[in-house]
């Protein structure tokens, strides 16, 4: 059994403004993908639904923890071993338009992939191989082999991108936004793939920051907020019971067709530029219009950001206090709220 | 009736000839009124929108005719629309993220655009300019930062202030929820809705691909497909009762919350749309039409089958007889 599990994970990025300064993109996350499993992982810009994703991939190494794969830190592997790391992983990404070269005919992601694992395999073999991911992924060869990119759409492009991914002995695939340049029409039809695909027992991280189309197609759900876990567990007990605060928030900002957004009037809310304001919490506690906690939640983020960035510089450049009590300021950010099991298979972050 | 817009045809110029991406696109908007246009990627939607407010030397309109407030607005004549934009039709361009240039702090933006229509009393839209800000939760040192400094609801809320300064009759919003978080994006939506109730803007016209976005803040809802104008409705009507076949499909291809793939198994529209450099005869959308027959080889009429609700579709024309073929190819004002 494979599994690709994530322990303690940290990301710090440096930034690069004026100010300097770390933003902590990851906190300490755990969590275990196996086989025939679709996690969708949920959270709003910013907060580290894709590094995750890059540190699955090897594509960044995490400041602190560990991910392993069978039982092996990924860290360890050499240029070797991370070939055949790629062979049961991979990834798509979410501009198909970007992902190939324009010049080049569509199909060269194929021979790319033929000529770095599969030297030794005959034209037939390969082409019989080709046409059974294709089939995999509901496309039908002639309509896309000896293409240019162009020619093809949106759906066609990432579907493509899947079938290539199918070609290697995949077991992970990491799905970063897969369908959020799709058209609605062609959008399920890509999930319904990840679907049949799942059924055949691969395990699939589904990032995505649309709640509807995260529950459609996971088995479980986590929930992500400025780089730690809030809410992790089965998707129908994430979505039918939520209980974190800002799950309940994202699910009453999720529009619906057949339902409108609990209209409340918008009162002004006082806040600067650089996000002082009322922040989420507050509002929260004070059973405030639905449509206020949108907007605070936006400006929370902004406010969290800064005072990690001021947190920070005073750790690295004046941090005599923070030395002696022997906890360095970094490490204070980095902190996660700690989950707690509310009912099986169904962990809540405690507010921050 | 504030707008109306009708027989409108713009063509993109290319060496291969003209290709049309809207086509023979007829509608109006009542006063108040927000209307959502939606479509798949291609099918001319925000060509429709750019065309009303700036065209560019790749664009042409080769037909039609547009009037806002009962005056005529000469979408054809690039230096007389000058004096129209932003106070009368004004856009809310699509990646409004990277349309503030990242050299001139947001004030100097305001001023140039104050300057270039030659604002009288600046006092007074300057003071205007802050209750705005205030209104939708900005503090007026916004002014002082550049662009990069704000963050994406913030750049998103800025350019939609920015564009509504002058108090124009008509907005067109372009993608403006799009590349936004859930949370953001409702906080756009509503700001729209917050302008127009407060008269800031008279009517807009909210483009976008997201239909459960327009069911939360558009009035009445367009469809457009390959170019054309395929369905017309106010929002519950649309969304509840929608009568062409792509409408339907597209519908039945969002997944809701709370939907899962074992319990329900969501089915997206085979097909692509048809190239418009050379479209097809006939119904646009018949290839990929469950329901086509004979008759979908001629173009069928976008016309009123049920007050207020236009459709172009021989289906639902056949289905709906009563109403349609009476020639009426405009609305009557609109139920709102």
């Amino acid at each position: 059994m494979t599994t690709l599990k994530l322990d303690q994970v940290s990301k710090l990025y440096r930034a690069t403004t004026r100010a300097g300064g770390l933003t902590p993109a990851l906190r300490k996350v755990s969590f275990e993908l196996k086989p025939g499993e679709v996690i969708s992982l949920i959270g709003e810009s910013g907060s580290g639904k894709t590094t995750i994703g890059k540190v699955l991939l090897r594509l960044t190494r995490p400041t602190s923890g560990t991910v392993t794969f069978d039982g092996t830190d990924i860290a360890t592997y050499n240029s070797r071993g991370l070939k055949d790391y790629y062979r049961h992983v991979q990834g798509v990404f979410q501009d198909p338009f970007s992902s190939y070269n324009p010049v080049y005919l569509a199909d060269r992601v194929f021979a790319l992939v033929r000529e770095s694992y599969f030297p030794k395999v005959s034209g037939l073999e390969w082409s019989a191989k080709v046409e059974g991911a294709l089939d995999a992924v509901a496309l039908n060869p002639g309509d896309v082999l000896g293409k240019y990119p162009h020619q093809l759409s949106g759906g066609q492009q990432q579907r493509l991108l899947i079938a290539r991914a199918l070609l290697l002995d995949v077991k992970v695939l990491v799905a970063d936004e897969i369908i959020s340049m799709l058209d609605a029409s062609t959008r399920v039809d890509v999930l319904n793939l990840l679907v049949k695909l799942k059924r055949q027992g691969l395990a699939i991280l589904f990032i995505t920051h649309d709640l509807s189309l995260g529950n459609y197609v996971s088995d479980r759900t986590i929930i992500l907020r400025h780089g730690a876990i809030v809410e992790m567990g089965a998707t129908e007990k994430i979505f039918g019971n939520p209980q974190h605060d800002y799950t309940k928030m994202l699910l009453t900002a999720v529009p619906e067709l057949h339902k409108k957004w609990q209209h409340a009037p918008l009162a002004p809310l006082a806040v600067s530029a650089n996000g002082a304001g009322t922040g989420t919490a507050e509002i929260l506690s004070s059973d405030a219009p639905a449509s206020m906690l949108a907007r605070a939640s936006v400006i929370d983020e902004l406010a969290h950001a800064e005072q990690v960035v001021k947190r920070d510089l005073r750790a690295v450049f004046g941090g005599g206090r923070a030395v002696a009590s022997g906890k360095s300021q970094v490490a204070v950010a980095l902190e996660p709220p700690t989950l707690h099991e509310f009912e099986p298979d169904h962990l809540v972050a405690d507010p921050e | 009736m504030s707008v109306s817009v009708e027989n409108l045809s713009v063509a993109y110029r290319s060496h291969r000839g003209d290709v049309t991406a809207v086509d023979n696109v007829s509608f109006s908007l009542a006063d108040g009124e927000i209307m959502g246009l939606a479509g798949e990627s291609g099918c001319g939607k925000s060509t429709l929108g750019n065309a009303l407010v700036y065209l560019d030397y790749r664009m042409k309109a080769s037909g039609g005719k547009v009037t806002v407030d009962g005056k005529d607005l000469p979408i054809s004549d690039s230096n007389a629309m000058r004096s129209r934009r932003m106070t009368e039709v004004s856009l809310v361009p699509q990646y409004a993220m990277s349309a503030l240039t990242p050299t001139r702090k947001i004030g100097r933006i305001i001023d140039d655009l104050l300057k270039s229509h030659r604002v009288k009393d600046r006092d007074k839209v300057m003071t205007e300019l802050r209750r705005r800000l205030e209104l939708i939760g900005l503090k007026e040192d916004v002014l002082g930062k550049y662009s990069f400094e704000l963050s994406g609801g913030m750049r998103q809320r800025v350019t939609i202030i920015m564009s509504s300064l002058l108090n124009p009759s008509l907005l067109i919003a372009d993608e403006v929820t799009s590349a936004l978080d859930v949370s953001t994006q409702r906080a756009v939506g509503e700001m729209l809705i917050e302008f127009r109730d407060r008269g800031y803007i008279k009517s807009a016209i909210a483009i976008t691909h997201d239909l459960s976005i327009l069911a939360q803040i558009a009035d009445s809802i367009a469809i457009m497909y390959a170019g054309r104008l395929a369905e017309r409705a106010p929002t519950s009507v649309l969304v509840d009762s929608p009568l062409h076949p792509y409408t339907q499909a597209l519908l039945a291809s969002l997944p809701e919350v709370g939907v899962r793939h074992d319990q329900v198994t969501l089915s997206g529209i085979p097909g692509r749309p048809p190239s418009l450099a050379n479209p097809p005869a006939g119904c646009r959308f018949r290839d990929r039409c469950p329901f086509a027959f004979a008759k979908c080889s001629e173009t069928p009429p976008f016309e009123e089958i049920k007050p207020g609700h236009l459709v172009a579709c021989w289906k639902a024309s056949q289905e709906h007889a009563e109403m349609a073929g009476t020639g009426r190819g405009l609305p009557l004002k609109e139920q709102v």
